[in-house]
């Protein structure tokens, strides 16, 4: 985890490193500020020094939580992430829940009947689900849900005055549609893993000697077939991270959900570096993260894997 | 289910290259006594706020996307069988490196990184190639920097195998050189599998220049792709959904076709695969 960490930190850094631009340009074209008075400051911010150098000094403020300043919203780039976060989280959270629990049932059913009518469906519907761009079906859920039949809101508020459980209730119906755009996108990628992981596992001889011992089929199932199906759908899932924040990133732009994703969007269109690279750096850690949960889940899914 | 999808693609792509032949409307005529308008005879697929055709606009679109898509693929593949290669061949430490770096470019969130590589280097690439060519060149480069890591790991796995086969070490015993054996023997057996990949990626690159589009940071905005033409369009949805719905059904349409006939190529290429 820490030398991918490191890796991603290196990453980062060079193409900061490598991009044109210079903090002090403007600087250099106000004839009111001596070229001596720049030089100065490049030399105290240490933009002269050697670039392993910047790279370590940007290394350890980036530990320490120093993230720098965004231009824009005049305020720590960390207190402006952490703000931001949970919202990200939540709906990232809550649509991969809602793709497990559309994929795994779906998945299974279809690989214990392989080649039928519902298999053939499923696999159809799960072609169209990943082909369909995440802001396509976005824009066409609002078309229908918001504006046609008007159900649901699709400008997401975090400022919701109602208290109890109207507040609960209005910030369920505001999650539904990034929530659904984002959970079916993932869950069909899931089915057709699902289900050749499934089948897979389903004609390996200790199901034929669970079956022989006279299990009911249910039971072989969910007992000693999805269980051991699962280990390589969690390695999908932690793979598909990175796949998943770049669908939040457009699902947050679309329903205007005051997440990381929007934040970053906006940053760039300001032209705030600082944010920019913080967003950029939360969403990589984020991945490297769930990876690590992965690896542990591993661990109680299949007790042979053993930690080093 | 291939085969279909193939006639279908084949008839996109034929409409988008023969399409300015066929309907020599300009992409920028500004006509404002008909904007907002539905599909009629003078616009079969209605025109926008400023009045510009849609269809003339999609068809251009469509040669970008599509050519954004094809490029990226390339770009992808090449660099993949390139690491996927030297990582084969070469195993021990360059193996575990190059892996490494790949293993490193998989956990990079991709979404953010290509947004961040436009947004740090739009403006120089910007002023070495021109508008439109300099988000072209960028475009391609990044969507196929942060895709080649499956067509790497998949060429390696390949390599792997195939490079203990008896027809190579025939071909060793013979005296043929590295290169040699990777040219003509390992690479032309290893290729059944990047065919399928590569299918995918057009798909996968298509869908990553409209997202880049879609939120504003791909091309400028005044060259329409279907990506664009979407981000134009979703401020207008409640008085015009015709205007978002057909390059949304385009996109969709494309990718669709292009994931089935990868789908149809495997189940040809890849015989293990076959149930």
């Amino acid at each position: 985890m820490i030398p991918s960490l490191l890796g991603i930190s290196i990453v980062l850094f060079s193409l900061l490193a490598m991009a044109p631009g210079d903090p002090f340009e403007e600087l250099a074209t106000n004839p009111a500020i001596p070229p001596e008075v720049r030089a100065n400051l490049r030399a105290k911010f240490g933009l002269d020094d050697p670039v392993w150098m910047r790279y370590w000094h940007w290394l350890i403020a980036m530990m320490q939580g120093d993230w720098g300043f965004s231009f824009v919203s005049r305020m720590d780039v960390s207190t402006l992430i952490l703000q931001r976060l949970p919202v990200t989280l939540v709906v990232i959270g809550a649509s991969q829940i809602l793709a497990i629990a559309v994929a795994l049932p779906v998945g299974v059913l279809a690989a214990t009947r392989p080649y039928s009518l519902f298999d053939q469906i499923a696999n159809t519907f799960a072609f169209i689900g990943f082909s369909l761009p995440t802001f396509f079906t976005g824009l066409v859920l609002i078309l229908i849900f918001s504006i046609q039949l008007d159900w649901l809101p699709f400008v997401y508020r975090a400022d919701i005055s109602a208290t109890g459980w109207a507040f609960y209730w209005e910030h369920i119906k505001q999650s539904i549609m990034p929530v659904t755009v984002l959970g079916l996108f993932q869950g069909a990628a899931l089915v057709r893993f699902v289900r050749s992981s499934v089948l897979d596992v389903i004609r390996l001889d200790y199901v034929t000697t669970a079956r022989s011992k006279g299990i009911g089929e249910r039971k072989v199932i969910t007992k000693h077939v999805v269980r051991n199906a699962l280990i390589p759908v969690v390695t999908l899932v932690a793979l598909q991270m990175p796949i998943v924040f770049g669908g939040a990133v457009v699902t947050e732009q679309i329903f205007r959900v005051p997440g990381i994703g929007s934040l970053l969007i906006s940053a760039m269109l300001a032209n705030d570096t600082p944010v920019v690279m913080g967003v950029t750096f939360v969403s990589a850690c984020l991945v490297v993260l769930f990876n690590l949960i992965a690896d542990i889940l591993y661990g109680w899914l299949d007790p042979r894997i053993a930690f080093r | 289910m291939a085969l279909f999808s193939g006639i279908a693609l084949a008839l996109i792509v034929g409409a988008v290259l023969l399409g300015p032949l066929l309907w020599p409307v300009p992409i920028n005529e500004i006509d404002f006594t008909a904007k907002l308008q539905g599909p009629s005879w003078k616009h079969p697929l209605g025109t926008d706020d400023l009045g510009q055709d849609l269809l003339a606009r999609l068809i251009y679109g469509g040669r970008i996307s599509i050519a954004v898509g094809v490029a990226a693929m390339i770009v992808a593949i090449v660099v993949g069988v390139l690491v996927g290669a030297i990582a084969g061949m070469a195993s021990g430490r360059v193996d575990a490196a190059l892996m490494w770096v790949t293993d490193l470019f998989l956990s990079l969130p991709q979404l953010p990184l290509l947004l961040l590589v436009i947004y740090l280097f739009r403006d120089s690439v910007k002023g070495v190639l021109g508008v439109e060519g300099g988000a072209f060149v960028l475009i391609v480069a990044v969507i196929g920097g942060t895709r080649w890591m499956s067509a790497a790991r998949l060429v390696r796995a390949q390599f792997l195998s195939l490079r203990e086969k008896e027809f190579v070490e025939a071909a060793r015993a013979l005296g043929a050189s590295r290169v040699r054996q990777v040219v003509q023997h390992i690479l032309p057996n290893a290729l059944g599998p990047v065919i399928v990949v590569a299918t995918i990626d057009i798909a996968a690159a298509i869908i990553a220049e409209s997202t880049l589009s879609f939120l504003g940071l791909g091309f400028p905005s005044d060259v329409p792709t279907w990506g664009s033409v979407l981000r134009d369009a979703k401020d207008y949805l409640d008085i015009a959904p015709h205007w978002a719905l057909f390059p949304g059904a385009l996109i969709f349409i494309t990718v669709l076709a292009i994931n089935f006939i990868g789908d149809g190529l495997r189940d040809a290429l890849d015989p293990r695969r076959v149930l």
